[in-house]
């Protein structure tokens, strides 16, 4: 009899231990392999843009790409004292200025300051111009004469403090805008003048009106989810079909369709005049406002309500609400006290889900939103296509980001992600 | 003898392979879409096509994001477009970063009929080194001719009178042309408007202005709203571009009328990106596309007006519905007695300080 102490062998004489590990290594290794593609893409797709978005929020590595030397001598100079740098970075300037006059690239940097204050633009394109021609043989005055010359915003002390503000490869500018705060001239952090502060407001109301439209789409959502979950499947089919209909249907048709439904002489209110429930003069502004967007918005959004709290509902054993109504329980007791909490799952992922698409949802409020109704997906896509200003758009993105973030925490909090349930 | 064969055999290989190249050249002429596309095609892409067998004009309709779109493939190294239709401030920018070649508009460019030079013949459209001017358009106020009565708006300050014309008005949600309407009806001269808005006054002046038709204003974002606000009854006057006035009042005959009065000139051209894959072809192109004939034959089949004044004699009947297409120039003298050209330079300075203003200024309520 072979001892107990010997270790088990398959039949090809490995040890048992080792050939168990070998496989269950082997299986892992094939499991990583299966998921290293979709790693990949998320890599490549998601995580990767979503860092370079965070960074481009506060890279400004353009100052001292185009002017390198100017940088290095200006950083001694101290603003504050109230007196014109010295020549030596005057004539710094002009060298840079030059050669990125030559190579094309200096108005980038005026495109760029030009966010910071008014008049940039135009003050790096001149001077571009001017320095382009410029030879260093003919100059008769000295390097600062010269600069001021073609441009006498070259002998504001403002001018050259803002430089000096915005030389270093980083900046909490963008952040700061997307705040509606700025900077002032000695450096330190203050409200925009009101008459240019917009975001805080517009971050309020696009959390405002995604919470009012999650809100809708539970109240419409849950008596048609339980309704299909409850009919016969040939009737809830058909009115599955119903449901997907539009969700299968393009998102400007659809909201196309409102503007025709929802307009002054549109249906709607053709109807309303008809019938005589309105007066012809005080027909109702259901659209360019935030009343639009409301009613396009939760429509468009109702699907991802419904679909998974039907498949939550769906899982629901009837004989739960029998078992307490022939225990007593009235109809709405058995509701509120067995079947409702049964649901939470449901109505927890598709909250979640709504009122995360709405946030980031900016055709819709673009096309019926008007002013009240538009939201700050509208001027993160403004600032990306047509200001240009990508600093700003991904320093707004990254703080809608830090507050989609900041919700998710407090909903694990509240509810627990783990109850939530997307079919 | 043997050296003749050779070189014989050689250019004939190499003419060859230049026809074979040729034939497999795809030119990718960048605009804006639409009934603008439309027409370019009819007057420009065809015509060429037909001459230069071996060239192939494919449309892609990126102009809104030209600048973006343009810098991205220059960053990524590959550049796609050959000739690009932008507006003058994207040209501006284009060429100061050197993402747009230098013309010479009077070697590159073909001369007018009677051999004015084309630097003259476009005369101040050329606004950068790198702009080939195409069409000068406007925008300008459109109307209900059944909602404002019996006397229809004639000045920009009736836009500003709602006791005069009640009802919404639709105007564009960018402060560039609003402000110096707003001023202009205030009683600002149009040759002063910038020079005014250059001051806090001056903006707080065009702010207040506004403030009187706020709550009557519907704002629109994309080209082709104002006209369906008018023809739904939404509003009983819009701003909008003159074409899309012409395509309402006489293609789909709608109850619209129009004024040319303090209408905004704009201009419009092309630039060709300094790394265009078929440079060579594209000026080749582009020196055709302008001529004073082409450009005449593009108001056949809109109403954007020629940017070279010898154009102007040549414009003739639109090309379905056999109207005079001179009349619905918005260069024409009847129309271009109040005019505002909309200063590039001025907008490229404030148009971000200006639109945060404007953003504020909506929001307030």
């Amino acid at each position: 009899m072979a001892s107990h102490t010997e270790a088990l062998k398959t039949a090809d004489g490995i040890s048992l231990k080792l050939s168990l590990q070998r496989s269950l290594r082997r299986k892992k290794r094939n499991a990583l392999l299966l998921v290293a593609p979709l790693f990949l893409f998320i890599l490549v797709t998601f995580l990767f843009p979503i860092f370079d978005m965070l960074l481009r929020g506060v890279e400004n590595s353009i100052t001292e790409e185009i002017l390198p030397t100017t940088v290095v001598v200006l950083a001694d100079w101290d603003p504050a004292l109230g007196k014109l740098p010295e020549e030596e970075v005057f004539k710094a300037f002009t060298v840079d200025g030059q050669i990125a006059a030559k190579a094309k690239i200096i108005s980038r940097l005026g495109k760029r300051l030009n966010y910071e204050k008014s008049g940039f633009s135009s003050l790096f394109r001149k001077t571009g111009r001017k320095l382009r021609k410029f030879d260093p043989e003919k100059l008769t005055s000295t390097y600062k004469e010269n600069l001021i010359k073609i441009d006498k915003k070259w002998g504001q002390v403002e001018t050259w403090a803002l430089l000096h503000r915005e030389s270093g490869s980083y900046t909490k500018s963008y952040y700061l805008a997307a705040l509606d705060l700025t900077q002032n001239a000695e450096g330190n952090i203050e409200w925009k003048e009101a008459d240019s502060r917009i975001y805080i407001d517009l971050f309020i109301r696009t959390l405002w009106l995604s919470c009012l439209i999650t809100f809708l789409t539970i109240l419409l959502g849950y008596p048609i989810a339980y309704l299909l979950a409850t009919l016969k499947s040939k009737t809830s089919n058909l009115l599955m079909i119903l449901v997907l209909l539009p969700f299968w249907t393009s998102l400007l048709v659809r909201t196309s369709a409102w503007i025709a439904l929802l307009q002054k002489e549109g249906v709607i209110n053709d109807t309303l005049v008809a019938i005589g429930i309105i007066s012809d003069d005080s027909r109702l502004s259901m659209i360019h406002n935030s009343t639009g967007t409301l009613i396009a918005m939760t429509h468009i959004l109702l699907p991802f309500m419904i679909l998974p709290l039907f498949s939550v509902m769906k899982t629901i054993d009837p004989s739960y609400v029998r078992a307490a109504r022939s225990m007593g329980a009235t109809g709405f007791t058995a509701f509120r006290r067995v079947y409702f909490p049964n649901t939470i799952a449901g109505i927890g992922a598709g909250g979640i889900l709504v009122f995360i698409l709405s946030i980031g949802f900016y055709i819709t409020p673009a096309l019926v939103g008007g002013v009240d109704g538009t939201m700050i997906s509208n001027f993160i896509a403004y600032h990306i296509s047509t200001s240009l200003n990508w600093g700003l758009a991904a320093a707004l993105g990254a703080i809608l980001l830090a507050l989609v973030l900041a919700l998710y925490i407090l909903y694990d909090k509240l509810v627990g992600v783990d109850n939530m349930k997307l079919g | 003898m043997n050296t003749l064969i050779k070189t014989t055999l050689a250019s004939a290989i190499l003419a060859a392979s230049v026809t074979s190249a040729q034939a497999e050249t795809e030119m990718v002429v960048v605009s804006w879409g639409g009934a603008y596309t439309k027409s370019q095609t009819e007057a420009y892409h065809k015509p060429y096509m037909k001459n230069n067998p071996g060239i192939k004009i494919v449309n892609d309709d990126s102009s809104s994001e030209a600048t973006a779109k343009l810098r991205a493939q220059a960053e990524a190294g590959k550049v796609t477009w050959d000739v690009v239709d932008v507006v003058p401030d994207a040209a501006i920018a284009l060429c100061d970063e050197g993402l747009a070649m230098e013309i010479d508009h009077d070697k590159m460019l073909a001369a007018a009929p009677d051999g004015t030079l084309p630097s003259v013949d476009f005369g101040d459209a050329i606004i950068s080194p790198c702009f080939v001017p195409q069409i000068i358009y406007s925008t300008t106020i459109g109307f209900r001719t059944d909602k404002v009565g019996a006397v229809a708006p004639s000045t920009i300050s009736d836009v500003f009178d709602t006791k005069k014309y009640p009802g919404k008005r639709a105007l564009q949600k960018n402060p560039a042309g609003n402000m110096e309407w707003a001023l202009i009806a205030d009683g600002v001269p149009s040759a002063d408007v910038y020079k005014m808005l250059a001051t806090e006054e001056g903006v707080a002046r065009a702010f207040k202005k506004l403030d009187t038709i706020k709550k009557d204003v519907v704002w629109w974002t994309k080209g082709a709203q104002p006209g369906q606000l008018l023809a739904d009854g939404e509003v009983v006057m819009a701003s909008a571009y003159n074409g899309r006035l012409f395509a309402a009042i006489e293609e789909n005959k709608q109850p619209v009328g129009m004024m040319w009065d303090a209408q905004v000139f704009e201009l419009d051209g092309w630039i060709i990106p300094t790394d265009a894959p078929n440079k060579e072809e594209a000026l080749k192109y582009l020196k055709f596309a302008t001529d004073t004939q082409r450009l005449a034959d593009q108001s056949k089949y809109i109403s954007y007006g020629p940017a070279r004044k010898s154009s102007a004699a040549l414009v003739g009947k639109h090309a379905t519905l056999g109207i005079d297409m001179a009349p619905h120039m918005p260069t024409a003298p009847a129309n271009a007695k109040n005019v505002l050209f909309k200063d590039v330079n001025f907008w490229a300075d404030n148009q971000d300080e200006l639109a945060e203003k404007f953003e504020a200024w909506l929001a307030k309520g």
